[in-house]
């Protein structure tokens, strides 16, 4: 069989698949992926490049997903709709595909109003979803949004798309996801999970609607490296569900560092053995060196 | 409803210098937003003229838009107009355009900033409510608009940040794709949701006029 990429063989093969973020500099210097790359090489499936995340102004994902390939390392390229028309995406979609790039993650974006350049124009020309279906016409159908054929090669990508099970209204979670699932999704990445009994909640709605059996499902997991980081993670980053439980161990810790590793490999723990969960997502925010631990500690990369 | 506020007092004083200054406010939008009714046209003479800046005369637009109602009103108020340099505007974007159109001799001051097409909540509460976009889909999301009141403007939302019902960029205004959520859901119309909506045509915007 013919895998779309590398990623795509180890949830297709009903492996635990591993992802982890990587976050482009806010700078030209190319050494500052590539040190966080060897850093994490061998210890995940595939690498997320983020978007200008937050709406803040970083090197580009097309470029840091480059500078992964020329290390061997698996790429995914994470595409937002908020700096971009569709002429420009599908643009770089092509682009991206030509130069190697063989996951796409697809998702609408933070709100400029977030970021660092918050009198920036939004485009948002496009969502998630039409973004989603327009990779897949793309790839399947050959053509573009407006119906016109691709004439070199269509761009043959593994698509993705982010999922958050504690955003409101909970009702509407299943149907937007079975919704990325008839728009085109092959993966989804979900928000980080730290309440697991709203995301358990989530993941049996997943099931009983078969919908497991359909997208594969990694679940997001971001390492507290701090009380101060929970405390922005708890109140002041949207969609983001951190439980009192979890804020209070936070808060009470005599090294909250060493707690946000505990309660990390716990979720990771208890993540594994949720049925239907095809992997992890990691985002270990400014503190990517914690990931081999994680992983090593956790045994999911043994799980292949 | 045309949503208009004024400019900072200090900004539209350092626009009209040593004046003299004709002041035309409207008698639609802006003086339901207060901006450039007869009370707020007569604040500002005041306010002016306690700088000592002349005002050479002013009146209430019927409304400001309507280019022929404008020109017929303007007629007799030759001498004043012609002792000013400079017209002070209180209206929206459009009402300030039209009064440029007529006068080719004078400097055009905008005295409010346009903000958007929306209603009146309350007095001196507005909020938005139309983007204009050429193209109406209302009946799609039981009568409310993601376009002009998501800050996204998904037409697949929600986005993953909503919370309690109200947007993520900002807790003090409600997310439409909640409001547009439970509506649906009242009147037992859920499935239009199913639907992936296209990529909007955009190009439906881009009228620049219309002859009928």
């Amino acid at each position: 069989m013919n895998f779309r990429s590398h990623l795509d063989e180890v949830l297709s093969s009903s492996k635990f698949a591993v992802t982890a973020e990587i976050g482009p500099p806010k700078g030209s210097d190319p050494n500052i992926i590539t040190k966080k790359a060897e850093m994490l090489k061998g210890y995940a499936d595939a690498f997320n490049i983020t978007d200008n995340q937050t709406a803040v102004v970083r090197m580009s994902s097309i470029a840091g997903c480059c500078i992964l390939l020329k290390m061997n390392m698996e790429p995914i390229m994470q595409m937002t709709c908020r700096d971009r028309n569709r002429i420009a995406l599908q643009s770089d979609v092509l682009g991206a595909s030509a130069l190697g790039i063989k996951n796409l993650l697809c998702l609408t974006g933070d709100h400029q109003s977030f970021g660092n350049h918050p009198s920036a124009k939004g485009v948002f020309d496009i969502d998630s979803m039409q973004l989603i279906q327009i990779v897949k016409n793309m790839r399947d159908k050959g053509i573009f949004q407006n119906g016109d054929n691709i004439l070199a090669r269509r761009p043959d990508v593994f698509i993705g798309a982010a999922a958050n099970p504690f955003a409101d209204p909970f009702e509407l979670r299943i149907d937007r996801l079975r919704k990325k699932i008839k728009a085109g999704v092959d993966f989804i990445q979900t928000q980080s999970v730290y309440n697991l009994d709203k995301f358990n909640k989530w993941m049996d709605e997943v099931k009983s609607n078969g919908l497991d059996k359909k997208v594969h499902i990694l679940a997001g997991v971001t390492p507290l490296k701090s009380l101060k980081m929970a405390e922005r993670m708890k109140f002041y980053v949207p969609g983001v569900d951190v439980p009192d439980t979890i804020y209070d161990r936070m808060k009470n810790a005599n090294d909250p560092k060493k707690e946000g590793y505990e309660i990390a490999l716990e979720i990771v723990r208890e993540l594994k053995n949720i049925n239907g969960i095809h992997g992890v997502h990691i985002t270990a925010l400014f503190w990517e060196d914690i990931i081999p631990s994680l992983v090593e500690e956790t045994g999911i990369r043994t799980m292949h | 409803m045309i949503i208009t506020k004024q400019k900072k007092f200090k900004d539209l004083l350092n626009s009209v210098g040593k004046g003299p200054v004709f002041i035309l406010g409207c008698n639609e939008c802006a003086t339901l937003c207060h901006t450039g009714g007869e009370e707020e046209v007569l604040a500002m003479k005041d306010a002016f003229e306690k700088k000592q800046v002349r005002v050479s005369g002013w009146v209430i637009l019927e409304p400001a838009c309507h280019l022929n109602n404008d020109k017929r009103l303007l007629r007799s108020f030759k001498e004043e107009l012609s002792k000013s340099k400079k017209i002070l505007v209180l209206a929206c974007g459009n009402g300030v355009q039209t009064i440029t159109e007529i006068f080719d001799d004078k400097d055009i001051i905008s005295g409010t900033d346009t903000l958007f097409l929306g209603e009146i909540k309350r007095v001196n509460e507005f909020d938005k409510r139309c983007n204009m976009c050429g193209e109406c889909l209302l009946d799609l999301f039981g009568g409310l608009c993601p376009i002009s009141r998501c800050p996204k403007s998904m037409l697949n939302g929600p986005c993953g940040g909503a919370k309690g019902g109200k947007c993520e960029i900002n807790p003090d205004m409600d997310c439409v794709w909640d409001q547009i959520y439970n509506r649906l859901k009242q009147s037992g119309k859920l499935h239009l949701l199913e639907e992936i909506q296209k990529p909007k045509d955009w190009s439906k915007s881009l009228e620049m006029r219309r002859e009928i």
